[in-house]
């Protein structure tokens, strides 16, 4: 059996070390650290997590529902195709960062594309 | 069967579910989102019993301490009582006040010896009820479980304060108050001892890095301890004298009582805590650090600390709210 990308990846353990540096990348951002000023650090975190594990190809119950919910308030406020771009390129730095090859770079960024219509809510 | 307790009802599981099967089964509804134990949407604590190691796995080593568990990925062996963050789990037990003095004109420090069995940890808080009218407030602990030391709180006069000024102003030594708790996760922990440890409070926000401090020194802590202690002036801060001996018998740690709205004398610096902190302490790579205080402060810092460097995972922040809204589930810590 080929191993899946989570498990190139490094699993859980890669996850963990990639939510500080990528959270870090997006709140120093400035085309995008607006849409995250106000919320809890730590409860951002675990949705990072989750967004991380999606994009690592992990266990996940992705709902596009609940994301199209959790970022309806963003797109009000104009959330759109290249704050998305910007976060899927921190996402790419940040495996750059932990020396992840380009092919396996390229998987995860697929990944996180399949959400980006559920994100900005189309 | 191991049986689920939460919220009042009781569940039973079957074969190998989990928690949050169990419940779900039972028409529960209970937020959660992987599954698989790695996102933490469905955290809760287990009141009584214990749950299985891997259902801790991945947490905070502060939040394992305090029973916190995924009841995603959690099996139970035995009967569990749990609850959500922010349950009420009330179980008041009288607490005596053993002393009463003032840290400086505006903070008193109340001694309370609980009635019963209270295990506690240097830095977590409690809920203190006036038994009167149920008005309840939370005060972070500064003192140490180890040599049977009283809880020890420091309790800031909030002008108007319900609480604050009937403890200030009405409770004598010898009288009983009605304590809840522990809560909070602002403790030391002893798992590395080489780890840089920064510390930054506002007003009495001192109490629980007091606490810290004192913990950490006692379980010999080998690297550096940077304590910044800030108010806007001299007189609001407090027991400066016994922080400069800790730091003079401590070749690591080191104490900058900080003042942001006069002159700083000799001694002191000037500006605030956590300007002060993070100007001197470049990097916080691999630090861990607590930051305990006005909401404003604690909210930003967390921010700059991140930022500068620290793992989330590592940052303990404790905001001292003062709102007076549902006070058992929103942290009021020192608060009116």
């Amino acid at each position: 059996m080929s191993k899946t990308l989570f498990d190139k990846l490094g699993g859980e353990k890669a996850v963990d070390a990639a939510v500080d540096i990528f959270y870090r990348k997006v709140l120093s951002d400035d085309r995008i650290n607006k849409f995250f000023a106000d919320v809890d650090m730590d409860k951002q975190a675990a949705k990072q997590k989750a967004f991380l594990t999606l994009a690592f190809g992990g266990p996940s119950n992705y709902s596009g529902k609940d994301m199209r919910v959790g970022h309806a308030q963003l797109v009000k406020i104009g959330l759109n195709d290249t704050h998305f771009d910007a976060v899927v390129e921190n996402l790419g730095a940040t495996l750059k960062e932990l020396h992840v090859p380009d092919e396996l770079i390229a998987e995860a960024a697929q990944l996180a594309e399949s959400t980006r219509n559920d994100v900005l809510g189309r | 069967m191991p049986v689920i307790t939460f919220q009042g009802a009781q569940y039973t599981c079957h074969g190998n579910e989990t928690v949050t099967d169990c419940l779900e089964r039972h028409g529960v509804s209970v937020a959660t989102s992987c599954r698989s134990g790695i996102c933490q949407t469905c955290l809760m604590r287990a009141v009584s019993g214990q749950p299985p190691y891997v259902a801790q796995k991945g947490l905070k080593p502060s939040l394992q301490d305090n029973n916190y568990f995924l009841p995603c990925v959690c099996t139970p062996t035995g009967d569990l009582t749990v609850a959500l963050p922010g349950d009420k789990v009330l179980q008041r037990i009288p607490a005596t006040v053993i002393l009463k003095d003032h840290l400086n004109t505006g903070i008193i420090r109340l001694r309370l010896r609980p009635e019963q069995p209270f295990e506690f940890r240097a830095g977590q808080f409690i809920n203190v009820c006036r038994e009167t009218d149920g008005e309840v407030r939370s005060y972070s602990i500064a003192s140490l479980p180890q040599y049977h030391e009283a809880i020890e709180i420091h309790v800031r006069r909030v002008s108007n304060g319900r609480v604050s000024t009937w403890l200030h102003d009405h409770v004598l030594p010898g009288e009983r108050l009605l304590i809840e708790g522990p809560h909070g996760e602002c403790c030391y922990m002893p798992d590395n001892r080489q780890q840089g440890l920064l510390l930054i409070g506002t007003g009495c926000g001192l109490s629980p890095l007091y606490g810290v401090l004192r913990d950490a020194l006692d379980h010999g802590h080998a690297g550096p301890i940077l304590l910044f202690h800030g108010s806007s002036s001299h007189d609001g801060l407090y027991l400066v004298d016994e922080l400069r001996h800790l730091a003079e018998a401590h070749a690591n740690f080191r104490y900058i009582p900080c003042v942001s709205a006069e002159p700083a004398r000799t001694g002191y610096a000037g500006g605030r805590a956590e300007q002060v902190a993070l100007q001197s302490v470049k990097s916080l790579a691999g630090m861990r650090v607590y930051l305990c205080g006005h909401p404003d402060m604690v909210k930003d810092t967390k921010r700059k600390a991140f930022l500068a460097g620290a793992s989330l995972q590592e940052i303990h922040a404790d905001p001292f709210i003062t709102t007076h809204k549902t006070p058992l589930i929103d942290k009021q810590a020192t608060a009116g």
